[in-house]
């Protein structure tokens, strides 16, 4: 038993009596305050920083949307003009997939993988801070494009204008020689990096952190869908941190990837763009399924139905996922085969996902359903997701692709599976795990008007872009004249784009309601069925007092039912994890943030090391003379491989946590 | 936690600490040499659809290969893994000595295989006039092949990095002195790595193609063999002074490690100098 206890456990080779472990900087031991964020290993930190900072580039991207649908509003309109509104709609694309959904799934990831599983943090907690700070720098750089629009003097020409698929050759110098093109492609690199990086610590964490009994077919469809999804993500982004090293290289090194007088094809790009954003599609909306598979069965009062089918058509769409990256490339002229072949791929893909909707479905049928609002959310995301899948399949249709191809057909396709689907279910999520991770319950009648606010804005906003599509109004377009037909259409999108923005700002302004003057809640508000809701809210940093044996597939549902004998069983594993030393716990540590910073002005520098020096701290200047980024660039380098190599000697570190009789808590380290 | 350390003998091939008994090293390690299959697929694919369209003028790759060169390197580097597994054996019956004169032997061999492609390189663009910019072919063979070095020399890096850490005092205390001599130690490694394969190795190289003979290359490279010699010296006097190392067979995963991505680079080269090279010649 006590090696079972001892399994799973969060793991490091310590050095209990071994030798000090070189550390230039001490290991933070704050538990609050602006340094335990800063330099947290903790998973729930973690996660809370993802949600923080994707809730609010979410609102910007928001924003980005409206003042978009304020520019369509009316025919000839000249609210902004046509250079910020590409820089507009491109920023609303990046911000959304890139800075709002995925790490708002990568919130999640981070809050619930670890609980799910019965362990106490991920693989390998520092890199997990590491994977935070790297996708903040990311963020940056692709946001920095908006000071030019504060300041002249910051040259980087306004923001990224090339759309978020970046498609050659428009990202060549010739058509974009602005930074905001290079900043865009260093930006995602960055992104990719620390997607890269959290995916692998991800795939680890739920292959070999499992709780004793937790096998692979009792895993929580959540977890399933992001093991999927971490896949995806290491497979799926190299193709496009090539191709943007490529854009990159024929930007400043004259090479000739795209470059149609030396040979190139910008084809390629698109091919090498899609081959990632097409599995990029299924990294957003398969986390969402998981979050839904959790929620229905919770509402319906009954296990998940067809559990194994659900995780199995998870796992064929993201093989499918790498199969149909060319029905986004219909129109370019690819043969009668290669269109062929990809038509019918993506219509196979649907079977999958059809196969989850009946199975969710299964789940209501003589379920007794309890409309919270989470499940609101959810039941509005099966609907949405399926009108959305409904145009998907007709996009399959080659020949009527290519009549729908760059139109709002398509805007609202990818909307109502963007929204409909993924936030849908990220917003039912926030509301069904609020509780958990603040301690407090979202009113219900608050919610609910929330959800019908974004529910009736949502379908105003998009289902007319069907329309509008099929009357041929281009996607991109900055205006368009009064006598095509579109008016209405538009004029009522917008009217819904507002109201949409209305019903997301009740929906976080009662969650901000909630966080101070919310009711209180005990561990298992909703009557769940998994781990997280066995444990106090908000958990406390070990998450578990004992890591508990898993005896069944709703895990938490088991042990309600078994009560004494689950007591008698974590009696035991607390008193075999005492004489082990008790809870061992990760070190806090400075280097991944010090990392990040110096991956901020390594990539920073390097990106805009041809153009002058807009803001300097004179220091460096002064030491070598010329201003140049190129000594910015080198100091953040080196700023990057130090921090890297110090936090490799400092060791993993650690300490333990012990918890007598009456739950007072003591604090242990070896050395 | 540490129980498996106090048993006598260590199973290598299984942590009874995972669910899968796979150690969470080697596993991240697994899953990020399956991400890098796909960085080298998109480049080699890159490379191959230019090849089979090639726009007029293109540079023509028997022209300017030096198939000899490139399979003399590519032979030491797979001599290398050989060397790198012997360095994984040995640790993991804590030989730290034999892994530590393995752990060079390999670096050795990397460097070698690095410092031909610097001579390649500047062999192409001085002699056969291929630039990155100046043909497609330049361009993705550049890049394609660059990618691999670029692996190599992080490789050879992290073996240094490996090399300096068998040497951690059993007795440290964690003092600044400590990690002044970690970091200078770190210091002749690069040196002496840096210097081999950006100067030394392909002024060898030129000097056996030109036939400019021994005196001429040690008297046009005096600061590199001087720096040498001097990172040596250092080397030599860590090597010489250290004492019992905090370093043993529990170990053994870290550099097992870095041979897992080590082998994984030469396999990509496999497939590079058949698909690059040696297809050109049938």
């Amino acid at each position: 038993m006590a090696e079972a206890v001892a399994k799973s456990d969060f793991h490091s080779k310590t050095h209990a009596a071994g030798p000090k472990d070189i550390t230039l900087l001490p290991r933070p031991t704050a538990k609050t305050g602006l340094v335990s964020w800063l330099t947290t290993v903790d998973h729930k930190k973690i996660g809370m920083m993802y949600g923080g900072f994707a809730i609010l580039f979410f609102l910007i991207g928001g924003l980005e949307a409206l003042m978009i649908r304020t520019q369509l509003l009316v025919p000839n309109n000249r609210f902004i003009d046509a250079s910020t509104y590409n820089q507009l709609f491109t920023m609303h694309g990046t911000t959304m997939i890139f800075l709002a959904v995925m790490p708002l799934n990568a919130a999640f990831f981070n809050l619930l993988i670890p609980i799910q599983i019965g362990a106490r943090d991920v693989a390998f907690p520092r890199l997990n801070a590491f994977s935070l700070w790297a996708w903040v720098v990311g963020a940056i750089l692709l946001n920095l494009g908006w000071l030019s629009h504060v300041n002249p003097n910051w040259n980087f020409g306004g923001a990224p204008a090339i759309g978020w698929f970046g498609y050659a050759p428009l990202t060549s110098k010739l058509f974009t020689p602005e930074l905001s093109t290079d900043l865009w492609a260093m930006g995602l690199q960055v992104l990719g990096v620390s997607s890269i990086v959290a995916s692998l610590n991800f795939i680890v964490t739920i292959i070999n952190m499992r709780a004793p009994g937790l096998t692979m077919m009792r895993l929580p469809v959540f977890c399933w869908m992001a093991l999927v999804t971490s896949f995806l993500l290491i497979l799926a982004l190299p193709a496009i941190a090539i191709a943007l090293v490529a854009v990159l290289f024929d930007r400043h090194f004259g090479t000739n990837f795209f470059e149609v007088s030396g040979g190139g094809q910008p084809i390629l790009w698109q091919h090498l763009f899609w081959i990632f954003g097409h599995p990029e599609v299924y990294i957003l909306i398969l986390p969402p399924m998981g979050y839904v598979s959790e929620i229905l069965p919770t509402f319906s009062r009954k296990a998940l139905f067809g559990y194994p089918i659900i995780v199995f058509s998870g796992a064929a769409i993201g093989f499918i996922g790498f199969g149909v990256w060319s029905h986004h490339m219909f129109t370019t002229g690819m043969g009668n085969v290669a269109t062929a072949a990809f038509s019918i791929a993506t219509m196979a893909i649907a079977v999958p996902t059809g196969v989850k909707i009946f199975n969710w479905i299964g789940t209501l049928w003589g379920g007794q359903i309890q409309t919270r609002t989470p499940m609101m959310f959810s039941l509005g995301f099966i609907w949405m997701f399926m009108l959305g899948g409904f145009s998907g399949i007709m996009h399959s249709a080659a020949p009527a692709d290519a009549q729908q191809q760059d139109s709002y057909f398509v805007v609202a396709h990818f909307h109502y599976v963007l929204i409909g689907g993924s936030t849908f279910a990220l917003l039912a999520a926030i509301h069904y795990w609020f509780p958990k991770f603040f301690g407090r319950l979202v009113p219900e009648f608050w919610g609910k008007l929330s959800f019908w606010i974004i529910f009736i804005g949502f379908n105003v906003t998009f289902f007319p872009m069907h329309f509008l599509g099929l009357n041929g109004m281009p996607r991109r377009t900055w205006t368009y004249d009064a006598n095509m037909g579109w008016n209405e259409g538009n004029f009522i999108a917008t009217m819904g784009a507002y109201l949409l923005g209305l019903g997301i700002f009740t929906y976080f302004a009662v969650l901000i309601y909630s966080l101070f003057k919310g009711e209180k809640c005990g561990n298992d508000p909703w009557d769940a069925r998994t781990l997280e809701w066995s444990i106090p809210s908000p958990p406390p940093e070990y998450n578990f007092k004992a890591i508990p044996t898993v005896h069944a597939r709703d895990a938490f549902w088991y042990e309600k039912n078994h009560a004494v004998e689950i007591a008698h069983e974590r009696a035991d594993h607390m008193k075999a994890e005492s004489t082990h030393g008790g809870i061992h716990m990760p070190d806090s540590s400075w280097y991944p943030f010090l990392a990040c910073i110096g991956l901020f002005i390594g990539t920073y520098n390097f990106i805009q090391l041809k153009s002058p020096v807009t803001f300097d701290l004179g220091i460096l200047q002064s030491v070598f003379g010329a201003s140049s980024h190129l000594p910015y660039a080198i100091a953040g380098g080196v700023m990057l491989f130090t921090c890297c190599y110090l936090w490799a000697l400092e060791g993993p570190g650690g300490y333990h946590i012990h918890i007598d009789d009456e739950g007072n808590e003591t604090v242990t380290r070896s050395h | 936690m540490s129980s498996h350390a106090a048993a006598g003998s260590i199973d290598h091939h299984h942590d009874a600490s995972t669910s899968t008994g796979i150690p969470n090293k080697k596993l991240l390690w697994w899953a990020f040499l399956a991400s890098d299959c796909m960085f080298f697929g998109t480049l080699i694919s890159t490379h191959l659809v230019y090849r089979m369209n090639p726009p007029p003028g293109n540079a023509e790759p028997t022209k300017i290969f030096n198939i000899e060169l490139t399979s003399f390197s590519t032979f030491i580097l797979l001599m290398s893994s050989l060397l790198m597994a012997l360095a994984v054996n040995a640790i993991q019956r804590g030989q730290v000595k034999s892994m530590r004169t393995m752990l060079l032997g390999t670096m050795f061999f990397g460097c070698i295989f690095l410092g031909g492609q610097v001579f390649e390189f500047e062999h192409f663009v001085h002699v056969k006039k291929m630039t990155l910019s100046n043909s497609l072919f330049g361009s993705t063979f550049y890049t394609l092949t660059g990618t691999h070095g670029t692996h190599v020399a992080i490789g050879v890096l992290l073996l240094g990095l490996m090399y300096v850490r068998s040497f951690k005092p059993a007795h440290s205390h964690g003092t600044a002195v400590d990690l002044g001599l970690t970091l200078f130690h770190v210091l002749a490694i690069c040196v002496a790595m840096g210097v081999s394969f950006i100067s030394l190795v392909p002024g060898f190289l030129d000097m056996l193609e030109n036939g400019t003979g021994f005196g001429a290359f040690l008297s046009g490279h005096t600061i590199p063999l001087v720096a040498l010699a001097i990172a040596g010296a250092v080397l030599g006097w860590f090597a010489k002074t250290s004492n019992t190392p905090d370093f043993d067979q529990r170990n053994a995963i870290d550099v097992e490690a870095i041979g897992l991505y080590w082998h994984f680079v030469d396999i990509v080269w496999i497939v590079i100098f058949t698909a690059v090279y040696l297809i050109e010649y049938l």
